[in-house]
């Protein structure tokens, strides 16, 4: 019990509504305002991004799963960040040229077909949702660590502080908050790493539990390589198709903006995904007992107290609560607004305003997510969130790729490749989930889909986009010109002119 | 539904009405496609209810040389669509062509006869439909014309909805080049006197000039950002402050967000004017103006208000109506251009009244599909 932390607790949770509450309200007047000057740069909108892609997994579960696994664990962080590598190479600037706000719109905008809006909004809701259950969870474990709780407790309290965000009409993600959520969770863990550090360099540990065969040396265990090498395609391929990075892209100024971007979320995603794995070896050092008691997703948050006693320990895991909180609470509501908006508009939209539509959509999102948690199993918080990136490298990935870098993608090709690719993978996430799996080569499957189901939703798209090639979409010529040409071509556009694009220098 | 028609007597219940409303309603089927021109897509949507509309053993829609569609048996007479159109082109009229004009060569052929009726728009021929069947009975033939005009309404119709967006096209021209002569003469004068006085803000002014007028006069693009439109809106407030000096106080407050959010091209703007006209300028200790725009997630909110002299609803209404005869010509335009982008759901909304100020609200989703820039 710290009473320290729970007030570190409150206090991030209070923050996060009161900023989505009154919003950053500045204004000013003409004489020292310019509204070039408030455009979102690349750096701010990098740090918008990781702040809001940072999630419970990254914070919690990675140092979890490299204590209790080893190196083979550390393809979580590499993949997470080296999905912003394709996203950077294949898909950031054409999607922003699309001027396509949702991945429901950009399927829209390439095949013309409202099938494939309908099928793509559905998606987003089920990957938003699975995404969702190990938020909830990472909060209900870093309570019963703080207060011994039972688990559902902090579920019910992220989700309820997220209810509150969305129904007070907090639900505008404002880009400076999502920014600073970055710097908050990467310098929550930086300091007390970086006292630890030093205290382990200056007075030693034993290090015994380091040098273990079974904890260094990868591709261990049954069904090792194809394990690791579906967890890389899995993460890979699914950071592209995450409804709530996609969204931020529309921010950028142009495609240009946008690979900027992308490039400093690298960097940002590099520099904050050495602290986890630290945080993992430490635990190897410090806290080895967690392996066997099945409590290595709380590393992070019991290191300090292992190392430091008295108040040291305490201010050190209020800071690294805080920091976990805002990983719940930035994610949680990125995701919720995203998919209470797709609930929104394309489900209650008809029966209901848009302000009311959206915020019961975002209450039936948690209530959802908070029944789907309670239910599921005690999987591994950074597992859970790598299945949601299986089913969007099952689905989202092959349409972007695809559409926009293959003219002959047709509407009946989209969705049939996104409904088998969706269909397959959820069956196996949601038997992951509730905890159903066969064993032997099916459970290695069923744990890791992506590895079969990518492929399979890929051939899908190409052979029935191929049987059915003399439906291309009408606008294809223009839809390909648009994602394509940079912003500064001259060239025939139609009816749009950004005055920007014509100016030399 | 269903069921419960059958049982009410007298409703329905007559063959000869059950057959009109089901050609009706077939009819029906064909306008969504058929309205958006004549082309392969709107053809091979709309030819099968043309078919069952003539229960005919095929049914094929050609422009004037080519075949678009085709619709039921005989596919071995695809080729002679193309031909037959030509001809049927040139005779301007219903005809009936016999086998041995498009022969397969197949003397069981079940087609023997080909009915081909021109699609005419505006006195022009733009197509033909093509009915295939073992005989070209008079009523056949009749039907067939009949169809034929029919579908040439439609096509009129599509018609029509393209010279609307042609003239509305024309009026934003007729905006863009419609920077009030009084604006100009006042900006000018308001730059004038500060040459002398404070050169780097003349300069600093003219320069602002120059671009607003760009801005205004450019010819090309139905489309731009946000960003760009409210950058234009800028500078004229700033030339606007120029001359009213401390009587116009304008406070932007602009979510970052919605910067990159594609707009109409001067679809804020004469809104902007309207305020400062109406609002404003008649107002003897002057007034603020204050332009919020904000992100709601799928679209952005923009609102533009003025403490002015205020307006009477009524006199609004009937500039958003499109009344000629009021003075802000740009209301009706802006209103008519959001409609025709976004939809119905998108126009403008003005709260106002006498001595209250004015507010009108703009909204744009972020993402259109009619909007293909």
């Amino acid at each position: 019990m710290s009473t320290l932390a729970v007030v570190a607790v409150l206090v991030v949770s209070l923050a996060t509504l009161g900023v989505g509450a009154i919003g950053l309200r500045i204004s000013r007047t003409t004489s020292d305002f310019y509204v070039a000057s408030r455009a979102v740069g690349p750096a701010l909108n990098a740090s918008a991004i990781s702040g809001e892609y940072l999630s419970a997994a990254s914070f919690l579960g990675v140092a979890g799963l490299v204590l209790l696994r080893g190196v083979d664990m550390l393809w979580y962080p590499v993949g997470w960040t080296a999905g912003y590598v394709l996203l950077l190479i294949f898909v950031a600037a054409p999607l922003r040229r699309s001027r396509a706000y949702t991945l429901p719109d950009f399927a829209e905008f390439r095949v013309e077909s409202l099938v494939a809006r309908r099928v793509s909004s559905a998606l987003v809701v089920l990957i938003g949702v699975f995404y969702l259950v190990p938020q909830f969870q990472g909060a209900g474990l870093t309570l019963r660590a703080l207060t011994g709780a039972p688990t559902w407790v902090g579920a019910v309290v992220v989700a309820l502080v997220v209810l509150a965000n969305v129904v007070s009409g907090g639900m505008r993600s404002i880009t400076i908050a999502q920014a600073f959520q970055y710097w908050l969770k990467l310098l929550a863990l930086l300091l007390p790493l970086a006292f630890m550090l030093a205290h382990w360099h200056r007075h030693g540990g034993p290090t015994g539990r380091l040098h273990t065969v079974d904890w260094v040396e990868p591709m261990q265990g049954a069904h090792a390589p194809y394990l690791v090498y579906s967890l890389i395609l899995a993460t890979f391929l699914g950071t592209m198709g995450l409804p709530h990075v996609a969204v931020r892209f529309y921010t950028n100024r142009d495609g240009r903006a946008a690979r900027r971007t992308t490039v400093a979320v690298l960097a940002m995603l590099s520099a904050f995904y050495l602290l986890p794995t630290l945080y993992g070896v430490l635990g190897r050092v410090f806290a080895s007992d967690l392996v066997t008691s099945g409590r290595s997703d709380t590393v992070v948050l019991e290191l300090p107290r292992r190392i430091f006693d008295g108040a040291a320990g305490d201010l050190l895991t209020a800071l690294l609560c805080a920091g976990a909180f805002a990983a719940f609470l930035s994610t949680s509501s990125g995701l919720v607004v995203s998919v209470g908006g797709v609930i929104g508009q394309d489900l209650l939209g008809r029966r209901f305003d848009g302000v009311t539509a959206f915020r019961l959509a975002g209450v039936l999102a948690a209530l959802a997510t908070l029944v789907l948690t309670l239910l599921s199993s005690g999987l591994a918080v950074a597992h859970a969130v790598e299945l949601a990136f299986a089913v969007a490298a099952s689905t989202f990935c092959p349409l972007l790729l695809l559409g926009i870098w293959w003219r002959g993608l047709t509407a009946a090709g989209a969705v049939a490749g996104m409904v088998v690719g969706g269909a397959l993978s959820v069956t196996a996430v949601v038997s992951v989930m509730v905890g159903e799996t066969p064993g032997g080569w099916a459970g290695a499957v069923f744990a890791q889909p992506a590895l079969c189901t990518v492929p399979l939703a890929f051939a899908t798209m190409v052979g029935v986009s191929l049987a059915t090639r003399s439906r291309l979409p009408v606008h294809l010529g223009r839809t390909m010109v648009r994602l394509h040409a940079p912003e500064d071509l001259e060239l025939d556009r139609g009816s749009y002119h950004p005055e920007a694009a014509h100016r030399p220098g | 539904m269903a069921p419960w028609r059958w049982r009410r007597p007298g409703h329905l219940a007559r063959e000869a009405d059950r057959a009109t409303f089901r050609t009706l309603h077939t009819a029906s089927l064909t306008t969504g496609a058929l309205r958006t021109g004549l082309t392969t897509d709107s053809a091979e949507r709309s030819v099968r209810h043309l078919r069952s509309l003539l229960a005919a053993p095929a049914v094929a829609l050609t422009d004037t040389e080519r075949l678009l569609a085709w619709d039921g048996a005989a596919e071995v007479h695809h080729q002679d669509a193309g031909p037959l159109a030509v001809r049927g082109v040139a005779d301007g009229a219903t005809t009936v062509r016999d086998h041995d004009g498009f022969s397969c060569g197949d003397v069981y052929c079940p087609i023997r006869k080909a009915v081909v009726s021109p699609l005419v728009v505006e006195d022009r021929v733009v197509g033909t439909l093509q009915v295939y069947a073992g005989g070209a009975p008079a009523g056949l033939v009749r039907a067939t014309a009949e169809v034929a005009s029919w579908v040439s309404g439609q096509l009129e119709l599509a018609e029509l909805a393209d010279s609307r967006a042609r003239l509305m096209e024309a009026e934003v021209r007729a905006l863009r080049a419609q920077i009030s002569p009084h604006f100009i003469y006042n900006a000018l004068n308001a730059i004038a006197s500060f040459v002398r006085t404070d050169p780097d803000r003349a300069r600093d002014l003219l320069l602002d000039f120059a671009d607003f007028t760009r801005y205004s006069f450019r010819q090309h693009g139905e489309y731009t950002t946000l960003e760009e439109e409210l950058r234009s809106i800028e500078r004229y407030l700033v030339l606007e402050q120029a001359r009213f000096g401390d009587r116009l106080g304008v406070t932007l407050r602009i979510a970052p967000e919605v910067l990159p959010v594609t707009v109409p091209v001067l679809s804020l703007q004469p809104l902007v004017e309207n305020a400062v006209r109406h609002g404003l300028a008649d107002k003897p200790d002057g007034g603020t103006i204050t332009i919020l725009a904000e992100d709601h997630d799928r679209e952005a909110v923009i609102s533009i208000e003025d403490d002015g002299v205020g307006e009477d609803p009524e006199r609004v209404r009937r500039a958003l109506a499109g009344d000629a005869s009021m003075d802000s010509i740009g209301l009706g335009n802006v209103d008519e251009r959001l409609r025709s982008a976004y939809g119905d759901d998108y126009g403008l909304v003005v709260e106002t009244a006498p001595g209250a100020g004015t507010r009108v609200i703009v909204r744009v989703p972020k993402f259109a599909v009619g909007v293909r820039p």
